[in-house]
């Protein structure tokens, strides 16, 4: 049904001419579902874009076939095209919200669509919405026909992006990171949404992702791309279990999966052995009914109801559930950035509750418990660099000046693997890789006791995960750190940690050790979880 | 309660404190102007008993507190004082004036928007191009413009040089009789009483003055629409619909165009506030008998009550213009008043 | 499992590939590459160094008195002796014109100056630390707002007399609220963000993330709202001297000059009001030029 061949596609920039996608080919038969697989910078989504032709100014395709059922896609004229888009060809993007304009209502949305491609008309175009908000399962479609995009959720806004794409009964459906930014239960649903969609129309369609695992589950074939090009095509199966190419086995690896141990997710060259590491029996942290109230415009807002557990010293606790369960304000009280409205922080004996966060930079304790944040791109100051940007706990917290200052600042690029030449860069002219490397340095530079991970690895390529995550692993070896790692990733705290707190709506759940937690959950929630997690086949003994 | 209504009728209420502060603010100002009005009022053979009679009278000797109070007792009244240059009350001068500074801003306006709208949606779609390039240069170059200066150039050309354009002096050509009154609005009572000669006339002097206000107005309008409609067509919601197979002008009128119209209603507000301050100017300069060439007299005759109403009139009706604009905003983006931050 | 066994430094296993050395780039480095990239912003850059020479040297290199009047060459065209042409006293246009440069870049340097000081404190504080600091402030920005801003500093300066420093009190109060809402608004963004909320657990107080961190990174956006409001308080000056207000004859100053000149304009005399103007455009064009390379010079993301 749709042909590729040596597509080549460039961008006109500043600096020359960029070269984007440098000969792809693949095919997509009837009834069938492609993965395209690649970490940021691939070219994966840029393909696709080509291949409908909505490509930004100064993209273009330089070279190469794209025939869909018979019609060239390169040559076709720009009308031809709007005629194609919607009707044979259907996308869905990101971030639903931002792709539904937010000041017309999403049943007119949807009647534009009809109407366009003369699937409807003026008196029965209502109608036809309607009928096209049902075949997504919206419920009381009537009601929501008039809801404008910000009255909804993130998953009905995608079901009405669904709707939109599928309205007009397309042969072709393309999935760019649907569920990039969803919880993992929401990007379940709309999976299953969109797979049984498809195969009802017995449509083709081909699906977008970094996630290796997600596209495992969902499709029939998968492309693995790199740089632009294709490094290997196959069954999901076969190239999760004998992955030829160097790369998909580095990709393999990394996905985190079940029964694989951290140390796995390396490729077998540098995989040394797990650095072994005491853990007391003694609680370095202990948090005791800890909840935060905020006064809403329409009632108060109980983001944490009463929370208890307790970090050893030595231990790594996982924090998971989805967001607005309240795991990144708990994390914030611990770290003493927010101020709880009740409830007792205990660290080495001192209740850390009764001191507030205002002026808890000149604590003692200050230089005890540290964070490493999420976004690097968010968390490193544009204007300093990294040097700059290490140096500033050494400067206010452990007083250091002058060369004792830039040799601990050389020691600590060297403990977190980062090039010495670096330390005189700025963040934008950092990979996200090194970016991450710089935040955990700065996060380790005063010798905490306790770490906060916030999402450390949630904003990376899954390869570099892999490396930041096995970085972690040695240094709370070698420095004798305790962490918190907060996660939405149920693989990646189950490879990190030893206990599992999970959150629901401000509480805990269910509590207890990993390998307890994650094979036979006591709570159905927790159980929802795992089961909503993608599970990505078996790779053969490497 | 509605939400829409609700969001409305709060901004009503934002209102009130702001009209409180410049009510504050107009009294504070020419309570500080130069000159003695007692003594001006009392005239020039006064001696110190009548002027402190004439100053009681006034009500001057009362402590500002009740001189406040006073004030804004007349003002509800509808009283804003007595020119002293005139000897006429200051509401009924302004009243009189104002349609001919209001005819004039909103020629200048409408011509305005509709050169700079256009213009600026059409840079944004054809970005590089030879308009994209015309319209950026015009939006640097038009904000550099004094608009004293444009006026006194544009006169010298088309009125000096040229001949084409009548003498600067003011709304009407001396020969001709203002129409009867029914708006104060020249053009459209000249139209109403069918007197044609009448109606070209007035056009003819407006010409200068409002193409001077205009060409003020262009640049800021068409640097926000290029930039909003750019914004709008790199839009995410904008790759669906293309993605959707929408046609271009769909795309373009129905929803970037729309979406993009937002930012330049807030625009417009600042520009008027700008437009009623040039108004002063290009008053002057055309001896266009409007308010702000009211204002200017009464400032260097330190005519305290005159330049009082002015600058209150000028406020209330910037402050109602910021309502109306609000409002129309409201009604284009459904997500005001729904816990909008 | 007591025995800590010796870990492999993280340089070997894990750590990133050597990177080339960076040249590092100092800050006039980077200067003159924004200048090279930019041929618009080198062309502002000329422009300003012309007016700069032309306040600070233009006083003592002109070739008239701009006070001097001289009856008998009252309103003579431009010619070799007066390249501007004489004004109505007698008085040689250019001199007066060259020399005014000096007063009003003055004016709206310290009216500028005054205002971004002002408006930026107020408006970190309010959106850093909000609460009643914040809705105070937004009250005094939205009544100083609601006037028509040229019409308030006809009014203050009105109020408070007919001097220099008035005009630039004035000028400076009705720009305050440009400031002080784009700070308000860009400390706003990043008061939750990252590095704020590490600079904090770097163990810096409110205050010292708030003027150390935060607000350097405010600084591009204000750079080009710098530039054109210094074209403004140009504008604004100006205006004001037109309608009689602020500088007082025989004073040279731009404005006074177009409207000491508009008189004659209708009877052909052009060169005494269109000269003055071009030079009040020229000022303006420049700082309206002048705000992107600003930007783009205090913008670390520029830097390569």
């Amino acid at each position: 049904m749709l042909t590729i061949k040596d597509l080549a596609v460039s961008f006109r920039t500043r600096r020359g001419e960029v070269n984007a996608v440098r000969g792809v080919s693949f095919e997509v038969k009837e009834g069938e579902t492609l993965g395209i697989v690649g970490e940021s910078g691939s070219g994966k989504s840029v393909t696709s874009y080509a291949l409908m032709r909505i490509l930004d100014a100064g993209g273009r395709i330089k070279a190469g076939e794209a025939v869909y059922s018979g019609v060239d896609l390169k040559r076709a004229s720009e009308r031809d095209m709007q005629g194609l888009r919607g009707r044979e060809i259907s996308m869905i993007f990101q971030n639903p919200r931002a792709a539904l304009n937010p000041i017309r209502k999403v049943g007119h949305q949807i009647e534009d669509v009809l109407r366009r491609h003369a699937r409807a008309d003026a008196q029965n175009a209502r109608a036809k919405a309607i009928e096209a908000m049902e075949a997504v399962k919206i419920r009381d479609a009537e009601a929501r026909y008039d809801a404008y995009p910000f009255e909804l959720s993130g998953g009905m806004c995608q079901r009405i992006v669904c709707a939109i794409a599928l309205a007009c009964d397309p042969k072709l459906l393309i999935m760019d990171e649907p569920t990039t930014g969803l919880d993992i239960t929401t990007q379940k649903a709309v999976m299953e949404l969109v797979t049984e969609l498809i195969r009802e129309r017995s449509m083709s369609s081909i699906l977008i992702t970094h996630d290796l695992g997600l596209a495992a589950q969902y499709c029939d074939r998968i492309v693995v791309m790199k740089d632009g090009a294709v490094v290997e095509a196959g069954d999901p199966v076969r190239l999760f279990a004998r992955p030829q190419h160097p790369y998909t086995r580095k990709l393999v690896d990394a996905t985190p999966r079940e029964g694989a141990s951290i140390r796995e997710l390396l490729p077998a060259e540098v995989r040394t052995p797990e650095p072994p590491r005491r853990i007391s029996d003694e609680a370095l942290l202990s948090v005791r009914d800890l909840v935060k109230t905020y006064a809403g415009k329409s009632g108060p807002v109980h983001a944490v109801k009463g929370v208890s557990f307790d970090v050893k010293a030595g231990q790594s606790v996982g924090l998971v559930g989805e967001s607005g369960c309240g795991k990144s304000t708990t994390s914030s009280m611990v770290v003493r950035l927010l101020d709880p409205t009740s409830g007792r922080i205990l660290f080495a004996g001192e209740d850390l509750a009764k001191r507030p966060a205002a002026g808890f930079a000149r604590d003692p304790m200050r230089a005890k418990i540290q964070m490493v944040f999420q976004d690097a791109t968010d968390s490193l100051n544009p204007r300093h660099t990294s040097r700059q940007t290490i140096a500033e706990p050494l400067r206010a917290m452990a007083g250091l000046k002058g060369r004792a200052r830039a040799e601990r600042i050389e020691e600590l690029a060297d403990l977190v693997g980062l090039p010495r030449p670096l330390l005189d860069r700025f963040p934008h002219q950092l990979s996200g890789g090194q970016k991450a490397r710089v935040g955990i340095a700065r996060a380790i530079a005063v010798n905490p006791a306790f770490l906060v991970l916030d999402e450390p690895t949630a904003a990376l390529d899954v390869s570099i995960q892999a490396i930041v995550l096995n970085l972690l692993v040695d240094l709370r070896a070698r420095l004798g750190m305790s962490y918190l790692f907060v996660s939405h990733d149920l693989h990646v705290v189950r490879l990190l940690c030893d206990h599992v707190v999970v959150m629901k709506g401000g509480e805990i759940v269910e509590q207890g050790p990993t390998e307890q937690v994650m094979t036979a959950p006591a709570d159905p929630y927790t159980a929802e979880l795992l089961e909503a997690a993608p599970k990505p086949p078996a790779r053969d003994a490497a | 309660m509605n939400r829409r209504l609700r969001a409305v009728l709060s901004r009503l209420a934002q209102a009130l404190p702001v009209i409180l502060g410049v009510v504050l603010v107009s009294f504070l100002l020419t309570r500080a102007l130069p000159g003695d009005p007692a003594a001006y009022f009392a005239g020039d053979a006064a001696d110190a008993a009548s002027i402190e009679e004439t100053r009681v009278k006034l009500g001057l000797d009362r402590s500002m507190p009740e001189q406040f109070g006073l004030y804004v007792l007349q003002l509800a009244q509808g009283d804003l004082g007595q020119s002293l240059t005139t000897g006429q009350p200051v509401v009924e001068e302004l009243a009189r004036r104002l349609p001919a500074s209001l005819e004039l801003t909103l020629v200048a306006l409408l011509v305005s928007c509709g050169i700079a709208v256009p213009l600026g949606v059409l840079a944004a779609t054809r970005p590089g191009s030879w308009i994209d390039h015309a319209c950026r240069l015009l939006v640097t170059a038009g904000v550099s413009l004094p608009t004293f200066f444009t006026g006194v150039a544009l006169i010298y050309v088309f009125y000096y040089l040229t001949g084409w354009a009548p003498s600067p002096l003011g709304r009407l050509d001396f020969i001709y009789l203002e129409p009867p009154s029914v708006t104060g609005f020249f053009l459209i009572d000249a139209a109403l009483a069918g007197d044609a000669e009448t109606w070209f006339a007035a056009l003819r002097q407006l010409i200068l003055p409002a193409a001077t206000l205009a060409l003020f107005t262009l640049a800021p309008i068409a640097r926000m629409t290029r930039a909003a409609m750019l914004s709008a067509l790199s839009s995410d919601y904008i790759r669906t619909a293309r993605a959707a197979g929408l046609t271009s002008r769909k795309i373009l009128f129905g929803y970037a165009f729309r979406n993009a119209l937002l930012p330049v209603v807030t625009t417009l507000g600042m520009v008027f506030s700008f437009t009623l301050g040039a108004n002063v100017l290009v008053e002057k300069v055309f001896a266009w008998p409007g308010i702000g060439s009211y204002a200017v007299e009464a400032l260097v005759a330190s005519d305290y009550a005159a330049v009082q109403g002015f600058v209150l009139c000028m406020a209330l009706l910037f402050v109602a213009l910021n309502l109306v604009i609000d409002l129309a905003y409201s009604m284009i983006d459904p997500r005001i008043g729904f816990d909008s931050k | 499992m007591n025995t800590m066994t010796e870990i492999p430094p993280a340089k070997t296993a894990l750590a990133e590939p050597q990177a080339p050395p960076v040249r590092s780039k100092g800050a006039l480095d980077h200067v003159i590459y924004v200048l090279r990239d930019n041929p618009v912003t080198l062309l502002a850059f000329a422009m300003f160094a012309v007016l700069m020479a032309a306040a600070v040297l233009g006083p003592s290199l002109v070739p008239y008195d701009p006070l001097a009047t001289n009856a008998s060459e009252a309103l003579q065209p431009p010619s070799a002796a007066h390249w501007f042409g004489t004004d109505n006293l007698g008085r040689d246009v250019f001199s007066r014109a060259v020399v005014a440069t000096r007063l009003d870049l003055l004016i709206s340097v310290a009216a500028v100056a005054l205002s971004f000081v002002i408006g930026s404190a107020l408006g970190a504080a309010a959106g850093y630390w909000g609460g009643w600091l914040d809705i105070a402030l937004s009250r005094v920005l939205d009544t100083i707002m609601a006037f028509p801003l040229f019409v308030l500093a006809m009014g203050i300066v009105a109020a408070l007399g007919n001097t220099i420093e008035n005009i630039v009190y004035a000028t400076a109060i009705i720009n305050v609220p440009f400031y002080a809402r784009l700070v308000r608004a860009e400390v706003n963004i990043r008061r939750e963000a990252g590095f704020a909320l590490a600079a904090k657990l770097a163990g810096n107080t409110d205050l010292r993330v708030l003027a150390l961190h935060i607000f350097p990174n405010a600084l591009p956006p204000m750079m080009v709202q710098v530039s054109l409001n210094l074209g403004w308080a140009i504008l604004n000056a100006a205006g004001l001297s037109f309608i009689g207000l602020g500088v007082r004859p025989p004073t040279a100053e731009w404005g006074i000059m177009v409207a000491e000149g508009a008189n004659f304009i209708v009877s052909g005399e052009w060169w005494l009001a269109i000269f003055p103007g071009l030079c009040l455009m020229f000022a303006v064009f420049t700082f309206n030029l002048l705000g992107d390379g600003l930007r783009d010079m205090v913008d670390p993301r520029r830097r390569t």
